[in-house]
């Protein structure tokens, strides 16, 4: 089965100006606020981790269409309706009409600051050295994945550089797909801008993160 | 869509999934604690006081917990420098990532699909966007945040800030400064 990103966007072409805007307008309609902590505070929950939800998110077919927050209920409805925990009926009705299960946590109120504070962090310990040292030269995956990925487009099948070993991560390709958390080598992998366009500004240095997983020795 | 939310969340609450309360503090936070400011302070700081610059750079996500702020998107930090050889720029070409903590939810263009298609390639035209030219020997550097790794540029001071306290200094960093779109504002002229 394959799996398509719609967001996956670095080097995508004509896609207009970048807009500027002021310090502090941090939401522009009184909905957008709620999708935001409703999403928040069902992340808390337990439900889903947020490689799925990142994953529901850009699968979702309309991706391309729908502003940012429109994008979050779209997936918030999705990853709810996905696990029985809402039904299309109760939303329309808008209120509760089935029996459902409990979830492992709930966000209390009094929590909130200490929740945030804490974060989740995704770094873990495992037990073998990393593969790669920096200054190494390193091959990235050309191959696309059929599942959520990490690796954008643009740094598929790219020789690249490897600049620091960050650590031990979550694996999200692993972790998207319900398989646990499989930790692996972190890496920032610089490229030059002429290994990654045939047309690049001279000058131009990209980085990403990558796993492992995603590196071969060039 | 107004109708849509409540009603969502009217059944989310219902279950007992979510408790409103918590979502008016979520959004309360976000509103009023944590935002760009946060970062001004860091990099007021790492303007004047060069140990810790060299822990901000060593050590983000350490040095950023000194000074209180940290956690939820920004559990793992980087900070990166520019110099007057060297530009950076912070994306995240796949979603929205963005250090939270130090600048806050991100402004609507740095989750949009113009720059996060054009930045990778073209940083020099997404800077013209922002009324920012640099000198031509400027090369760059592009971050995008592909992981749980977070990143937060640390400009150069502005010209003629060297008398300024910390204070004064944060009101000099901007927020586009510390995502590599804008530069810090100039001081006000010093009072004679």
């Amino acid at each position: 089965m394959s799996y398509i990103s719609h967001a996956d966007m670095g080097g995508a072409p004509s896609r207009g100006h970048v807009t500027p805007e002021p310090e502090g307008e941090l939401f522009h309609a009184a909905w957008e606020p709620r999708v935001f902590a409703v999403t928040l505070a069902m992340g808390a929950t337990g439900a889903w981790n947020l490689d799925m939800s990142r994953a529901a998110r850009e699968t979702l077919p309309d991706y391309g269409q729908l502003s940012y927050y429109a994008i979050w209920l779209a997936a918030l409805q999705k990853l709810l309706q996905e696990r029985g925990l809402v039904r299309p009926d109760e939303i329309a009705r808008g209120h509760a009409l089935h029996s459902f299960a409990p979830l492992p946590r709930r966000l209390a109120t009094a929590d909130v600051p200490a929740v945030l504070a804490k974060g989740s962090p995704t770094e873990r310990s495992v037990a073998q050295p990393p593969r790669f040292a920096p200054g190494q030269i390193v091959r990235t995956r050309a191959d696309a994945a059929a599942h959520h990925t990490r690796l954008p487009g643009y740094a598929r099948g790219r020789r690249g550089r490897i600049e620091y070993v960050i650590g031990a991560h979550v694996f999200p390709d692993a972790n998207a797909q319900g398989l646990g958390e499989d930790p692996q080598w972190l890496y920032t992998v610089v490229f030059d801008g002429g290994d990654l366009w045939g047309d690049a500004v001279p000058g131009l240095c990209v980085s990403i993160d990558a796993w492992e997983p995603y590196l071969e020795e060039a | 869509m107004d109708l849509r939310v409540r009603a969502l969340e009217t059944v989310l609450t219902e279950k007992g999934y979510i408790d409103p309360t918590a979502l008016d503090a979520l959004i309360d936070t976000y509103q009023t604690r944590i935002g760009p400011r946060n970062g001004a302070r860091v990099i007021a700081k790492a303007w004047r006081d060069p140990a810790y610059r060299e822990w901000l750079l060593r050590d983000a996500t350490a040095a950023i917990a000194s000074l209180g702020y940290g956690g939820r998107q920004g559990e793992h930090m980087r900070v990166v420098e520019n110099t007057s050889d060297c530009h950076n720029l912070i994306v995240c070409t796949l979603c929205s990532c963005y250090p939270w903590p130090v600048l806050g939810l991100p402004p609507t263009w740095y989750k949009s699909a113009p720059y996060r298609s054009r930045v990778v390639k073209d940083p020099r035209g997404v800077l013209a966007d922002f009324g920012v030219t640099l000198p031509e020997h400027v090369q760059f550097r592009v971050w995008d945040s592909t992981a749980e790794l977070r990143y937060l540029v640390l400009p150069m001071p502005p010209p003629g800030s060297e008398d300024l306290d910390e204070e004064a200094l944060a009101a000099m960093v901007t927020r586009d400064s510390m995502i590599g779109t804008g530069l810090p504002l100039a001081p006000p002229a010093a009072e004679r």
